[in-house]
């Protein structure tokens, strides 16, 4: 049985939109991923599909993520055996293209699946064949399990031996005497238990007839243009040769599936490569983060950034040090345009690229693992014209909530503001403490002060307060500190920039600023 | 008494269906009926299932029936009998349009070979079991009557013999392009299992299969009806068998045996459907049925349809009760959103539906009223053909209701005139109410004025409760109690489930 298994030790990884989380399209929209995406595929449509796909279906489990780091360091090691191997693939789906091969089970006959699956082995076998010599030669330079896996299965299970006695099987199924069926009457006489059956004469056909008694036997030769019989003649050996049929198909079906799936997974660690090469560029760090098991809930890193800004700017941006240990809940409070969101969407972004097992933006980088990751953003539109916006904000989180599971993280982007402060702080209250109270993390951007100043108020242990750092002179360095919150958001200094009380003041503080154009809210 | 039919003991029932589809949907009765015959067939059981009675003796006759039928063993019998008689119809029915001779003939002995078996284990099966209703009891006279006789028992030897002889017969077909040969089998090996054991290799757990599901014929093209007639010729005696046994039974079917197995899925359909309930403790009881007066008593009622879809969830069942005295006319239902008046009012549509039907209802004791129709007037999505408005079209189809209805017409009204003013609401429905009480109808009606909870005698205030101890945890009790209002924010988190208590449930 042949695997590629490069994404997991143990199955195949998947190009399926059903098997991505039911709130991606959240995800990609609050978190910017289809920036992301883009320069990991590099104009190429396929690669930015696996992309999205690995990037949306976070592992869980360490040992994965471990097993994809390694065969990482392999691909970053070995570029261009990578790009030899990923050929390889691309070739069998030109010649699937240019020869018309495929194996179509909807609307055909057991008769053309087994001739097209015929002609499938046999455009394959070369292909599989530079396969081992590409083992035989690079193979001892690569240390992953993975890759180890992959080459020494190419030289075990498909030797000539074996693809010969295939050949065999395959011409004798061309049935050049007519094929044997045998059966019985079923109900209403009809002709039921059809089995393909092996001649009793083969190979023994010049023995004269004289010495066997002669059955009786029909013969029916079908008139030239009676289309109708022929379709129902070829019916009955369907009936006949269908097992057989199934499993040539099988096989044929299954070295398709292999080099599809050499392709999809490989195309993952492309995309990496294409990532890589874009932050190297921008002179941005990059690191193979620590997962930690979710029970540390711990964020810890440095020179963490939004690789979606960078990406989008195209040069070196803010970083952020971040130290969170035995911490359910962090509150990030602070003035207006001080990076809070930018921040809440680079713990976002690496926590889902760590868990698909790539690299980080940051220098370095230990994160806890969550089951799954949420995020609850501010929604500009409201389509809905029947509910208000605070409806609409809890319909979202409802919807999330029925998805969660404890050890999930949630990222909270100013929600629930869209009512006033002292209900929408009470109904805050209640979600995240419930939220908390059952294992999920929860990251909350907000100005709602009455909510923030509660909980720092209980003082509890697992409490984390974060301030987007606003100096004296009302400048923002886009840093996140430790900082019980305040009971302004410092919407005045907006006011008077966009109404200009101070014109000279607000152009020297934007030119200062490393991120004039960052994150708004 | 003679037996004529399972359905009822006088003449042959008429199927109406007039039963109005807006309240069989507003009631989701539509949906119970269609998860009811789902499994059976619903083309033929819909129309027993909608068509409600207005005699008492004819409810009875059907309550005793399915009494005798919470026997298990008798019902196992008889769901076994009526398979057979399925079977038996759809196989004369496809005879009829066979053109092959030993085709069709092969069918029809397996009718006749399908109608034996079933008869003969119906008789055994019913011999002997304690039968109390009138129906059943005259049913088992006569079919074993009818299975005792000479002429049964010869169709029935027959048509063994002849399907021992066909089902001998092995034969060999050759099949090259344009042409074939056929011969009798002499011991050639199995070829498919060479050739699965060389791609053996190649086989895992999660393949997709390319085995084709060739779709079994049901019909006989004329090359198998060629071959076929080559296998005549080769084993010739067998077919000289089935030709004299058509010849002599060609109609073995008895009309009155034939109806029964069709009428009797009604019963088989509703007591498998509520087998599942019961399991899981809830009751069923059979209701007394009162033309006359007009109160009313239930108790541990429930929404059966709800509970279908509870169960399949594997979610447990609230109940509730229902109680009518005196002058008490009029069940007016409010409380906190999602916290079950629907549920409630259309559990009293329910209820007495089912029981018009004779059949037992979902509570656990029932009094209830003998309706001549129930008439309902649910929320509508707006709907653009038409141009009124949403709250013009509401008092249109009051208005349509009310006309239909007389003193002996059940009323379900959920929450209407939603699209207007708070005080035009009121008023209005305050001006239905006054003409409701004339007609003295029976009426639940589900609304968020709480005002009309307590208009006069005839009102009934009922609400949806919420537990004392944490008011943000619903019960889904309906209690008789005054109504009560809530704050807006508060309860618009606790309508999407998004109380502090709310979320530690759903999250464990």
């Amino acid at each position: 049985m042949m695997k590629v298994c490069l994404m997991y030790p143990d199955h195949d990884f998947m190009l399926d939109e059903a098997c991505l989380p039911p709130n991606k399209d959240d995800l990609e929209q609050d978190l910017e991923l289809g920036i992301l995406f883009d320069a990991m595929a590099k104009d190429d449509s396929f690669l930015r599909q696996v992309a999205r796909q690995a990037v949306l279906s976070s592992l869980k489990d360490p040992a994965i993520i471990h097993f994809r780091q390694e065969i990482l360091k392999d691909c970053l090691n070995h570029p261009e055996t990578i790009q030899n191997i990923y050929r390889i693939p691309l070739e069998f789906l030109d010649r699937k293209r240019s020869q018309w091969l495929w194996i179509s089970t909807r609307h055909a006959n057991p008769s053309s699946i087994l001739s097209s699956a015929l002609h499938m082995l046999e455009a394959s076998l070369d292909l599989i064949r530079s396969l081992r010599q590409i083992a035989d030669r690079e193979g001892n330079k690569f240390e992953s399990e993975g890759f180890r896996r992959l080459f020494t299965m190419f030289q075990t299970e498909l030797n000539d031996d074996y693809l010969s006695r295939v050949q065999e099987t395959l011409q004798r199924l061309k049935f050049p005497n007519g094929a044997l069926v045998s059966a019985k009457l079923g109900p209403g006489n009809e002709g039921t238990g059809y089995l393909l059956c092996k001649p009793n004469h083969t190979g023994w056909r010049w023995v004269p007839h004289m010495f066997t008694k002669k059955s009786p036997e029909y013969t029916l030769t079908l008139h030239p243009r009676d289309d109708h019989g022929a379709r129902a003649l070829a019916e009955l050996k369907d009936r006949g040769i269908a097992r057989a049929a199934e499993a040539v198909a099988r096989a044929a079906g299954h070295i398709e599936n292999f080099f599809q799936t050499l392709r999809v997974e490989l195309a993952f660690y492309l995309c990496c490569l294409n990532l890589h090469e874009r932050l190297l560029a921008l002179g941005e760090p990059i690191s193979l983060p620590k997962p930690l098991s979710m029970d540390q809930r711990e964020i810890v890193g440095s020179r963490l950034y939004d690789i979606t800004l960078a990406l989008t700017l195209g040069r070196k941006v803010v970083d952020n040090s971040i130290h969170i240990k035995q911490k359910d809940l962090c509150i990030i409070t602070g003035p207006n345009q001080g990076g809070k969101t930018t921040f809440l969407r680079s713990v976002g972004v690496a926590q889902l690229m760590a868990q698909s097992g790539m690299f980080v933006p940051a220098q370095s980088y230990s994160a806890s693992l969550c089951t799954a990751l949420f995020t609850h953003f501010k929604r500009e539109e409201d389509k809905t014209m029947e509910s208000g916006k605070f409806a609409e904000e809890l319909r979202r989180i409802s919807r999330i909530i029925d998805l969660m599971e404890p050890g999930a993280l949630v990222l909270l982007n100013e929600s629930f503001a869209a009512t006033n402060e002292r209900e929408g702080s009470e109904v805050a209250r209640q979600i995240v403490r419930a939220l908390i109270e059952k294992g999920i993390r929860v990251f909350f951007v907000t100005h709602l002060y009455e909510f923030a100043h509660g909980f720092y108020r209980d003082g509890m242990k697992n409490v984390l307060f974060l301030r987007a750092e606003r100096l004296n002179d009302q400048r923002r360095t886009y840093k996140l500190v430790e900082g019980k919150p305040l009971a302004t958001s410092f919407g005045v200094d907006l006011y008077q920039k966009i109404f200009h009380k101070d014109l000279h003041r607000e152009v020297s503080s934007a030119s200062t600023a490393p991120l004039s154009s960052g994150g708004k809210g | 008494m003679t037996f004529r039919s399972i359905l009822s003991h006088q003449n042959k029932m008429q199927w109406t269906e007039d039963f109005p589809s807006d309240s069989l949907s507003d009631l989701n009765l539509d949906l119970l009926i269609d998860a009811i015959t789902e499994t059976e067939a619903p083309d033929l059981l819909k129309p027993f299932f909608r068509t409600p009675l207005q005699e008492i003796d004819l409810i009875h006759y059907r309550q005793d029936v399915m009494r005798d039928l919470e026997n298990p063993a008798l019902l196992q019998g008889i769901k076994t009998f009526a398979k057979g008689m399925t079977r038996v119809e759809r196989y004369l029915s496809m005879v009829k349009k066979m053109t092959y001779d030993a085709h069709r003939k092969g069918w029809f002995l397996e009718a006749a070979l399908i109608y034996c078996d079933t008869l003969s284990d119906q008789v055994r099966a019913l011999s002997g079991l304690p039968l109390k209703s009138r129906g059943l009891r005259s049913f088992r006279e006569y079919v074993t009557a009818y299975v005792n006789s000479p002429a049964f028992h010869t169709l029935s030897e027959e048509a063994r013999k002849v399907k021992q002889a066909l089902s001998e017969i092995v034969y060999c077909v050759t099949i090259q392009s344009g042409k074939f040969r056929v011969k009798r089998y002499e011991g050639e090996p199995d070829y498919s299992m060479e050739v699965e054991r060389i791609f053996d290799k190649f086989k895992q757990g999660n393949d997709p299969s390319h085995l084709v599901k060739l779709p079994d014929p049901s019909g006989m093209t004329h090359i198998e009806a060629k071959i076929l007639e080559f296998v005549t010729k080769l084993y010739p005696k067998p077919f000289a068998l089935l030709n004299e046994f058509h010849a002599r039974h060609a109609r073995f079917m008895d009309e009155i045996i034939q109806t029964f197995g069709q009428e009797i899925r009604f019963y088989i359909a509703y007591l498998d459907f509520i087998a599942d309930f019961k399991k899981e403790g809830l009751p069923f009881c059979y209701p007394t049925l009162t033309p006359d007066a007009k109160g009313i008593h239930v108790k541990d009622g429930y929404d059966l349809f709800l509970a279908h879809v509870l169960l399949q969830k594997g979610e447990s069942v609230v109940t509730n009760d229902i109680s009518l005295k005196g002058p008490e006319r009029i069940l007016v239902v409010t409380g906190p959103n999602q916290g079950g008046k629907t549920t409630y009012a259309r559990m009293f549509g329910q209820l007495h539906f089912l029981a018009s039907l004779g059949c037992p209802v979902p509570a656990r004791e029932a009094r209830l009223f003998l309706f001549d129709q129930i008439l309902t007037h649910f929320e509508r999505e707006e709907d653009i053909r038409n141009l009124r408005g949403k709250f013009e079209d509401d008092l249109i189809r009051m208005r349509q209701i009310l006309d239909q209805a007389s003193s002996r017409s059940l009323f379900v009204i959920n929450e209407i005139f939603a699209s207007t003013s708070l005080q035009d609401a009121f008023l209005l429905s305050r001006e239905i109410l006054t003409r409701l009480m004339a007609l003295d109808v029976l009426c639940v009606w589900v609304t968020f004025i709480d005002e009309l909870s307590s208009l006069n005698e005839k009102t009934v205030s009922m609400v949806a409760s919420v537990d004392p101890k944490e008011p943000t945890r619903r019960t889904f009790k309906v209690v008789r109690k005054p109504a009560d209002g809530l704050a807006y924010a508060l309860s618009l988190a606790r309508k999407y489930g998004l109380t502090y208590q709310d979320i530690k449930e759903r999250l464990s």
